[in-house]
């Protein structure tokens, strides 16, 4: 099918769209000037300086500790709930389930992370818990968002699963909790991987949610980002995306050449 | 009496599934209602109760003091009192800065979807023709900005497009005076459309890679032009995907903060942005609530409602 010139220039510009900015935020990461657009000469001060600024160290970190406890909630209750709805047809409430843990989905993030300040002051004012805001709040507050992305991946692997393999496994005698850690488990835990890189992802991210639920002194890394940014150019910023996009980059290769490598194995088995 | 039965069971290693099962039993759950109720608990107190307080307290007035809000129901001499006030939303329709902030989010949302759609359609096709070595490198640069932080990548296009940045300089060397690209409408558009690219390319992609080329060819046999047949085969059947990418774009680009603010004017009004600063900058929770209740009447119920229609007739075809 020759489809002539239009397609190939089309998809260069739409990728040299994509990726101009970001390689610009790379090179001028290297630059010595604090002018983030002027080049002057090569140097990795600013990585430097990123590495000793304690508030961005500090952001970071807290950041981190967020998204791993907010991913692993969310792993759990999306897994549940995907189970749920996809293995248990008929229960009162199924609809309401559903709509339910997709509904964060199309939410906006003002309103998300608004509700669920409200909701914590409300919680706080007469159950005097949580304690003020900080590292808890947006645990949770990340934990409920995550999760409604973990329901969409686990779901769509749980649907294409073949029913045969855990109706054999309860032939034999198996209860419904060992077919679910024995047999269901293993064959979706690349869906269980993914669905828990993305939450990670998604929570490491977020601004909007954060900056609502977090208290003073809880800053993550994204909300530490934005002021920076807002106040002006600060080329530390362009160091650390470098870092971020570096790792996200040799991530994502390693995944793609694994799954390459994997899948000529089982054309020939 | 065969051995087997009497034999002494062997030592087993403790699984995972015993210590959880043995601790269902001993607190008489069942494992389906566990299943169950820990996500609906959780998605009922931390989703739907929020938005129920959003609303209650949309419906107070702003108060100095904490909380900022006058309480909704106060208790004197023993009768409770129930006082809601509906400022809040008289002003939303008065005030023509709500309104008009509703009307542009939509149009720049709109405009947004359509300039994605054009740039993302071609690119969803090439990567869909491309041979097969190809395509999954393809796929993966698409897939790979998505997973690199969002709020970065906003800043890296600010780096782009501001007086003295890439673009201009690059003006510059063909003689070309500055443009202004920073706080205006446009760079919310491409702000927009930059960031939401891969959502509108991905849904795109799968249904074109699913379309059959011998339409394309018996349609090329009968004597149609190359853009004839686009009209009137790929494009009618490439619907589904236009939809799910429009979407994808559009929803998340209506409630939008970080790019209006970055990118953005002092004139670029958007919802998302209005409701942050009424909360943040005028600490005036109750009007920031009837802002987000009026959001989700106008914008997110509809919307959901429109995908539950859609899912339903692709459920009906898939059936047929």
């Amino acid at each position: 099918m020759r489809r002539g010139w239009f397609l190939p220039i089309a998809a260069s510009l739409g990728f040299g769209f994509l990726y101009a900015p970001i390689v610009s935020l790379v090179v001028f990461s290297f630059n010595e000037s604090s002018l983030v657009t002027v080049w002057s000469g090569f140097s990795t001060k600013w990585y430097g300086e990123l590495l000793a600024d304690p508030q961005m160290l500090g952001a970071a970190w807290l950041s981190v500790q967020v998204a791993f406890a907010a991913a692993s909630i969310a792993l759990v209750l999306g897994t549940l709930c995907a189970v749920a709805l996809v293995r248990f047809r008929k229960f009162r409430g199924r609809t309401v389930l559903a709509g339910t843990a997709s509904a964060p989905l199309v939410m906006p993030d003002v309103i998300t992370g608004l509700a669920l300040l409200l909701l914590f002051v409300a919680m706080e004012a007469s159950l005097g818990w949580p304690a003020g805001r900080g590292l808890l709040t947006i645990i949770i507050a990340h934990s409920t968002f995550c999760t409604a992305y973990v329901v969409v991946v686990v779901q769509s692997r749980l649907s294409d699963l073949d029913l045969s393999l855990e109706e054999a496994a309860m032939d034999l005698g198996a209860t419904p909790i060992r077919v679910f850690f024995d047999i269901t488990l293993p064959i979706i835990a690349p869906a269980l991987v993914s669905g828990w890189l993305l939450a990670f992802t998604l929570s490491l991210d977020d601004l909007v949610i954060a900056s609502f639920v977090s208290g003073p002194g809880s800053s993550t890394l994204p909300m530490v980002i934005f002021s920076k940014v807002r106040l002006g150019v600060s080329p530390d910023v362009n160091a650390l995306a470098t870092i971020i996009i570096g790792i996200v980059a040799i991530g994502v290769l390693g995944a793609t050449v694994l799954q390459l490598r994997a899948r000529p194995k089982k054309a020939k088995a | 009496m065969s051995s087997f039965d009497t034999e002494a069971p062997a030592p087993r290693r403790r699984r995972p599934w015993t210590v959880v099962e043995r601790g269902l039993t001993a607190i008489g759950l069942s494992g389906k209602a566990l299943v169950i109720a820990a996500p609906a608990i959780w998605l009922t107190v931390f989703f739907l109760v929020p938005l129920a307080v959003v609303f209650g307290i949309s419906l107070t007035v702003k108060q100095f003091g904490r909380p900022p809000y006058t309480p909704l129901l106060t208790n004197e001499e023993g009768t409770v009192q129930l006082t809601l006030h509906l400022n809040n939303y008289i002003r939303l329709f008065t005030d023509g800065l709500y309104i008009s902030a509703y009307l542009s989010s939509i149009r720049i949302a709109l405009i947004s979807t359509i300039i994605a759609l054009c740039i993302g359609y071609p690119m969803a096709y090439a990567i869909a023709r491309a041979p097969d070595q190809w395509r999954n490198i393809l796929l993966m640069l698409v897939i790979l900005p998505f997973w690199t932080s969002f709020l970065l990548r906003v800043y890296a296009l600010t780096g782009f497009m501001r007086g003295n940045g890439v673009i201009n300089q690059f003006l510059g060397l063909f003689g070309i005076e500055p443009l202004v690209m920073m706080q205006t409408d446009f760079a919310v558009y491409v702000g927009i459309v930059y960031s939401y690219l891969p959502f509108m390319i991905l849904p795109l992609y799968t249904n074109l890679v699913k379309l059959d080329g011998a339409l394309l060819e018996a349609s090329a046999d009968l004597g149609a032009r190359p853009l004839r047949t686009f009209l009137s085969i790929t494009l009618p059947l490439s619907m589904p995907g236009i939809i799910a990418g429009s979407m994808l774009v559009f929803i998340p680009a209506i409630g939008e903060f970080v790019i209006p603010s970055l990118l953005g004017g002092p004139s670029t009004l958007m919802i998302g942005r209005v409701l942050w600063d009424e909360f943040f900058a005028n600490t005036n929770w109750p009007r920031a609530s009837a802002v987000a209740v009026a959001m989700l009447v106008v914008v997110v119920i509809p919307i959901m409602l429109l995908q539950r229609a859609q899912d339903a007739v692709q459920d009906r075809e898939r059936a047929k």
